[in-house]
């Protein structure tokens, strides 16, 4: 019973530190953060699985993040119907070879009884053959396809569905990365996983930059579709004027809040659900299984649990939901900026949510995800608040001081990192500690 | 004369630059190999601690040029190298003493301190950002060329030029005369020789009256010394920007782990590999081709195999398919659980 007041009383002042936003800076503001937030905490969710449940190190979060965000531009924005004059099928069947010449090496791999030597040498020159002949049929047209309206198009465009539909197909094109990835990869010691899923996530975020015909690349994409009204809508409707009456604020704030309030709404809703299935597993057999395989893979491994499989499993369930919420990112956003992904805001940050939440406990990833979202944010007025306290007896003109308040902005990254070292030190379960079942 | 001019071409954009971007991969990558085989973590704030190093030379750089002290065309920078290596030593003991002490004596299993570096590393990221700031900074003074392109044109009269940074010629020798002592330092001293033992068997190590503090010590001097003269050459050969070490770990990493972690030629061997095949990947070599090729067999395009935006991307390819191939490394590395 402690530990559900415990929780209550953590989740309230975590509302109240919102809401202290809103009366005071402005409650656009704060259901901004707020949306953020829970973005953050599904994602802690995705990795507190991996990491709390099963001990797996994924620092892939970014790569996840962003093909949750290209799953945005494939199926909700409208086609370019040049493109496919130009011979958008050629780049399909290009890389279909290549991933041919892969499995096909693979097999040589796996099948063959030549010698060691003989099977590196073949796999190479079948890699490099596929590679060399996706790169004839492909170069051209994607070549075409980048040159039509390269200013408002330029890439081939997606599907025209209605872009929530993106977010369950951007949580299997995570999944789908992810067994590939953890197939390969699972084996590995913990830091060698660690490195190597950092490395894998950055080349991804590498092609969405580079291949334009794909995501355009740095020249983003913009005005992807909502799946709640727009502003413009809402201030001609005379409901929110009425409401504008009402509270006495203008029209033009009123109807962000409106949006803001929806995206909410639907947010909240899928953070519980996945929060319940997520609850769920951890209680059944199966969570059982997983923290056994983590706390002593010897000996689950001795009691007949098929360790590489469950740990796939929860690489791809937890890599998926990351996906699931790096759509919704995408859409709250409305466009999509390869850049934005940084190792250091997607990959590292959620982890600090997960290891200051508590790993092991999903209510802990998501008051993680909230607390760090939310001085993730306001630490930047905070520590420029704090700068300005400190050289309040230094006259304006000093050089000291003008260069301090310019910088006061970074101390959030030591902020974060000091958070983090002492959480890791003096209360290293968290939050919220993991419940001992 | 057509086959000099390739190969000149060759040296001037290939052999030169591979050779300056992996003495400085290979100092970054040592300093990662040492402190993953005395203290057995992977340190990601590596990266930060050759950006401290960097930053602790450009002020003091700036605080020589402001007063006027010169030393002609020598660049500012390596004179005062000695005491920003001091200022990292001191910076990576303290955190030692504050951060990784705790988790040592705990006996932590190595993802913990791997998370625990990664605080340390947004820390160091922060402070460093909040001292210096996050612009571009250019602190190379002092002579720009050894070799002009021009100049060489002149001498030899071939077609193509070729020229040599003093920032390239400054970082492969510095890099040679570091590996030249710390080879020195850990295979013939007695305290390197400690060193690996303790590195070995920590308990046969402990039993033989080795002190663990001192080789702590010894090996944060060590670490930080590297990251520091590593950082600075870096930043003297491109510019200083401190978003970019964040990057730079990554590929440190790949060359660390190419080689073999834990074995310090493999972290020297990796860095050049990693160099070499970025820049082999991304080159163009439609000049090369022009001058070995007769005229109507010269193929259309760049001939490039990857577009240079990969270039990084290159490193973190060959990164992956080491951990799937050979996980141990070009030479067999050190596992620690």
């Amino acid at each position: 019973m402690q530990d559900k007041q415990h929780i209550i009383l953590l989740f309230l002042s975590m509302f109240i530190l919102i809401a202290f936003v809103g009366f005071f800076q402005s409650w656009n503001l704060a259901l901004n953060i707020f949306n953020l937030c829970i973005i953050s905490s599904i994602m802690s969710l995705g990795i507190n699985i991996q990491w709390g449940n099963a001990g797996i190190v994924n620092f892939g979060v970014m790569g996840f993040a962003a093909l949750g965000g290209l799953a945005n531009i494939i199926v909700s924005m409208p086609p370019t119907a040049k493109a496919w004059d130009a011979g958008a099928i050629y780049i399909l069947i290009g890389i279909i070879i290549f991933i041919l010449s892969i499995i096909f090496s693979i097999l040589v791999w796996l099948k063959s009884r030549l010698s060691k030597k003989k099977k590196y040498i073949i796999n190479f020159l079948l890699i490099i053959l596929g590679y060399f002949l996706m790169r004839y049929i492909i170069d051209s047209p994607i070549k075409a396809i980048e040159a039509i309206e390269p200013a408002k198009t330029g890439y081939l465009g997606g599907l025209d569905l209605p872009v929530i539909i993106s977010w369950p197909i951007g949580g299997l094109l995570a999944a789908m990365i992810a067994y590939v990835i953890g197939k390969i990869s699972l084996g590995l010691r913990s830091d060698y996983l660690a490195i190597a899923t950092l490395g894998i996530s950055e080349i991804i975020i590498y092609i969405l930059k580079n291949e334009d015909w794909l995501s355009r690349g740095v020249k983003n994409v913009n005005g992807l579709p909502r799946p709640v009204p727009y502003e413009i809508d809402l201030q001609s409707e005379p409901r929110v004027l009425e409401l504008t009456k009402f509270f006495n604020i203008p029209v033009s704030e009123i109807s962000s809040i409106i949006v803001k309030l929806s995206y909410s709404c639907i947010f909240l809703l899928i953070l519980i659900g996945i929060l319940l299935l997520l609850e769920i597993a951890q209680k059944s057999p199966w969570g059982r299984m997983m923290r056994a395989i983590r706390d002593n893979e010897v000996s689950a491994n001795a009691m007949g649990k098929d360790i590489k499989t469950r740990h796939l499993q929860v690489f791809v369930i937890g890599s998926a939901i990351i996906g699931i919420a790096g759509a919704m990112l995408t859409t709250l956003d409305g466009q999509f900026t390869p850049v934005t992904y940084q190792p250091l805001r997607f990959t590292f940050l959620i982890w600090i949510m997960v290891i200051i939440g508590g790993s092991g406990n999903n209510f802990g990833s998501i008051i993680g995800g909230f607390l760090i979202w939310f001085f993730w944010v306001q630490s930047e007025p905070l520590g420029l608040w704090f700068i300005s306290q400190i050289t309040a007896y230094i006259s304006d003109t000093n050089i000291i001081k003008s260069h301090l308040l310019e910088n006061a902005a970074h101390i959030r990254l030591m902020f974060m990192g000091m958070i983090l070292l002492i959480t890791l030190r003096f209360a290293p379960k968290g939050l919220i500690p993991e419940v001992k079942r | 004369m057509e086959f000099l001019n390739s190969f000149i071409l060759i040296t001037n954009y290939i052999i030169i630059p591979g050779l300056t971007y992996g003495s400085q991969l290979a100092l970054g990558a040592l300093g990662i190999t040492i402190v993953y085989t005395v203290l057995r973590f992977s340190n990601f704030a590596h990266g930060e601690f050759m950006s401290f190093g960097t930053m602790s030379t450009i002020l003091l750089t700036w605080a020589l040029i402001d007063s006027n002290i010169k030393f002609g065309t020598f660049p500012t920078a390596i004179i005062v190298l000695p005491f920003s290596i001091i200022f990292t030593i001191i910076y990576c003991l303290l955190v030692d003493k504050f951060v990784f002490k705790f988790y040592r004596q705990q006996k932590s299993k190595s993802v913990i301190a791997l998370i625990v570096s990664i605080g340390v590393m947004f820390f160091t990221g922060g402070l460093i950002r909040f001292i210096i700031g996050p612009g571009d900074k250019n602190f190379m003074d002092g002579e720009r060329f050894i070799l002009k392109a021009k100049d060489f044109k002149m001498l030899t009269g071939l077609d193509e030029g070729l020229t040599i940074k003093s920032t390239q010629g400054v970082t492969i020798i510095l890099t040679i005369l570091l590996v030249i002592i710390l080879f020195w330092f850990l295979n013939k001293t007695k305290t390197g020789k400690s060193m690996r033992a303790y590195s070995d068997n920590q308990e046969l190590a402990l039993l033989s009256g080795i002190n663990p503090e001192r080789i702590v010590l010894i090996t944060w001097i060590i670490t930080g010394t590297l990251a520091c003269v590593a950082g600075t050459l870096y930043g003297l050969d491109k510019s200083y920007k401190p978003f970019t070490y964040l990057h730079l770990v990554l590929p440190i990493f790949a060359a660390a782990i190419v080689g073999g972690v834990g074995n310090p030629i493999g972290a020297i061997i990796g860095g050049f590999v990693i160099s070499f095949s970025e820049l082999l990947i991304t080159f163009a070599y439609k000049k090369f081709f022009f001058y070995i090729l007769p005229d109507n067999f010269l193929p259309d395009g760049l001939l490039q195999i990857l577009s240079t935006d990969y270039k990084i991307a290159v490193s973190f390819i060959i990164l992956v398919l080491v951990l799937l191939i050979k996980p141990t490394g070009i030479y067999k590395g050190k596992i620690i659980e």
